[in-house]
């Protein structure tokens, strides 16, 4: 069965089946994707006519194809020629089948029966059967794209499995905005024959996937799903909206966002030891914002130990907080907050770290190169200073997470509203996520904190 | 679905370690007079039987009589209440426990995950409380251990108006051995421990019924 899943998620070679002329059917829109996103294996295409479609010469019949050069059919063809479709495809050695055909269960008493029977000639013939009515898979190590819709997200390590396409989605545009990729993504559609908790298993020993993110409406089975996911939450972290149990060490998430961010966190940090957080602020305000999020979760605000905060006192003028959070007061130098970063997280009482107010001044710098004194009354100098400045926090705060083995996390509004500051832009460089507030920063850190507890608890860790 | 009287339910879960406070079932006004000299007042009266599910409301609970006369009048209320309809009963006799904080546990059968172990916050603002947890059985120390944890109330668990902590190892135990049932004994539909007193920090049942499958 692995195997039946590697020819979905790496195929060798990929046949559309059902490839069309017309730029609005789907038979067009996945071999367009295909193509488009640069998958580097052999691609096919079957059309009644046997016409040309982008460049691809098609068949009118499967039995034209070579044998053997094909683990993966998108099939867009109608349901009641599915079944010919599959014996033929059987033949040529495909062992994994996408149905993005609609018309099954989600078709009335007749669809059901449909899909009964596809099921059970899938099964006969040993294809893997995805689907049907499902938007399709993504594969972005091997850069397969064999979905009805955008985007392609970036490659990386999260593995996504929804029982809703639309949900698909909505997590690989986060990828594509936050440059924390995906290493797999499946939209279940019908869950015909494989199901939600397949996948995941199958995400669980894969080498590429470090989280897995699900959206899950029902489960049929409460207590095998859950202790399905169990099994799998053993191995690797969770992410499921909607029931699944706290037993089971599966993280449970409120909104999109919030899924994809601790999934997104999941796959760009390591797990911190304890929950004892430091927030490393320019000014007060947004160090306040943090701690009370800090006081709504199972983390705590780490007590400045009296050695750390002497040797933040050499770092700062005096009216800094000497406190947590640690509200730098503008008082910061070239090298202060890499430095803090660094003490902070390098203390033996500290388990993670947050920085606040990374790329204000490079909003200050984007202001002043877009007006109109531009370059001049040492414009170009100062700009080039602040920017060079923020970059290096986030590469400062990568670098110590790194040495450190501890997660520093780094939050700024202007990840949405200016991504291209080099404070978040320099986040998404070291593929980490630069959270869009301190409350979705810290909700994140306390989803991990909450897993390494899970784990330690049960001698997982 | 049928329902243990409330010393047979106390007792199937008795043996899988759920505390209850000594209690007596005797049948007639005199031995409960004796039995309440023995348990020492004030004490509890309630009318008890295979038929009886739900006592308060049909008011068969007397709480807080202090005297043999109390305990006398009280009994003979109780007996003379019953109906034909209640089949054979019993009078159950109990020291009246001081708490201010109250739990509850039980057992409950969920038609998608099948049997699940409950805590969660008692008394009479329960309901709009609503602080529960939930767990599938079979569960661990560290589930049941994280049960408690779960409870958004924290507050009254630790030291409380004079009272200890509550002794988290002993509610753990409780629902330990709420699962123990549920796994051991089949034909469990479900269990109450309503209220689950905390006195001197360690629980108590004070109440307790099990519905059996027929």
């Amino acid at each position: 069965v692995t195997d039946r899943f590697k020819a979905l998620f790496e195929p060798r070679g990929v046949l559309v089946a059902g490839a069309s002329t017309h730029p609005g059917k789907f038979g067009f829109v996945s071999l367009h994707n295909i193509l488009a996103c640069g998958y580097q294996g052999k691609v096919f295409a079957t059309n009644r006519d046997g016409a040309e479609v982008l460049g691809i010469q098609s068949v009118a019949d499967i039995d034209d194809l070579p044998d053997g050069e094909i683990d993966l059919v998108f099939v867009c063809t109608p349901a009641s020629t599915n079944p010919d479709v599959l014996r033929a495809c059987a033949k040529k050695g495909i062992t994994a089948a996408f149905i993005a055909s609609a018309g099954y269960g989600e078709a009335g008493e007749e669809g059901l029966a449909a899909q009964a029977d596809l099921v059970a000639l899938a099964d006969e013939l040993g294809i893997l059967l995805a689907g049907p009515n499902g938007q399709g898979v993504v594969s972005p190590p091997v850069r397969l794209c064999a979905q009805i819709v955008g985007p392609f997200p970036p490659a990386g390590h999260i593995g996504i499995a929804s029982q809703s396409g639309n949900f698909v989605s909505s997590f690989e545009n986060y990828a594509q905005l936050t440059g924390v990729g995906v290493s797999r993504a499946v939209s279940a559609g019908n869950a015909a024959a494989v199901t939600v908790p397949d996948y995941l298993e199958y995400y669980a020993d894969d080498p590429e996937t470090r989280v897995a993110l699900a959206y899950v409406e029902s489960v049929g089975d409460g207590r095998t799903f859950v202790e399905r996911l169990r099994a799998v939450a053993e191995r690797k972290p969770v992410r499921v909206f909607d029931g699944a149990a706290r037993q089971a060490g599966v993280s449970r998430a409120a909104t999109v966002e919030e899924g994809f961010e601790v999934a997104a966190t999941f796959a760009s940090q390591p797990l911190p030891r304890g929950n004892r957080v430091v927030v490393v602020t320019t000014v007060g305000g947004w160090g306040v914002v943090a701690a009370d999020a800090i006081a709504g979760t199972d983390l705590e605000l780490a007590p400045l130990a009296d050695d750390l905060t002497a040797a933040i006192d050499g770092l700062l003028p005096p009216r800094w907080s000497r406190n947590n959070p640690v509200d730098m007061a503008g008082g910061e130098t070239r090298d202060t907050v890499p430095e803090i970063m660094r003490l902070a997280a390098q203390h033996p009482g500290v388990d993670a770290v947050i920085l606040l107010g990374m790329g204000i001044q490079s909003n200050e710098a984007k202001l002043m190169r877009e007006g109109p004194f531009w370059p001049d009354h040492g414009l170009e100098r100062i700009v080039a200073f602040h920017e060079r400045q923020d970059a290096r926090y986030a590469e400062a705060a990568a670098e110590v997470s790194d040495t450190t083995g501890k997660p520093v996390l780094m939050a700024t509004e202007l990840a949405v509203t200016s991504p291209d500051n080099p404070g978040p832009a320099g986040v998404r460089a070291t593929g980490r996520l630069c959270y869009p507030s301190a409350n979705r920063a810290v909700t994140a850190l306390d989803h991990l904190w909450r897993r390494a507890r899970w784990l330690d608890r049960r001698g997982l860790l | 679905m049928p329902t243990l009287s409330e010393a047979d339910s106390k007792e199937l879960l008795a043996t899988f370690g759920v505390p209850f406070p000594t209690e007596r079932v005797v049948s007639t006004a005199a031995a409960a007079v004796e039995a309440a000299g023995e348990i020492g007042y004030p004490v509890v009266v309630k009318l008890g039987g295979d038929r009886i599910a739900h006592k308060t409301e049909r008011d068969f609970v007397r709480l807080g009589l202090g005297s043999a006369e109390q305990v006398r009048g009280a009994a003979d209320d109780l007996l003379a209440a019953a109906t034909p309809d209640d089949g054979a009963v019993h009078l159950l006799v109990a020291p009246m426990l001081q708490a201010t904080r109250e739990l509850i546990a039980g057992l409950h059968d969920d038609s998608q995950f099948g049997m699940t172990v409950m805590l969660g916050v008692g008394g009479i603002l329960a309901e709009a409380v609503a602080d529960v947890s939930f767990r599938l059985v079979p569960i661990t120390r560290v589930d049941a251990e994280e049960m408690i944890d779960d409870l958004a109330l924290q507050a009254l668990l630790g030291p409380f108006r004079g009272e200890p902590a509550v002794d988290r190892a002993a509610v753990a135990d409780v629902l330990l051995g709420l699962s123990s049932a549920a796994e051991q004994r089949a034909d469990i539909a479900s269990a109450d421990l309503n209220p689950l007193l905390v006195v001197d920090g360690r629980p108590v049942a004070v109440d307790a019924l099990v519905e059996v499958r027929s």
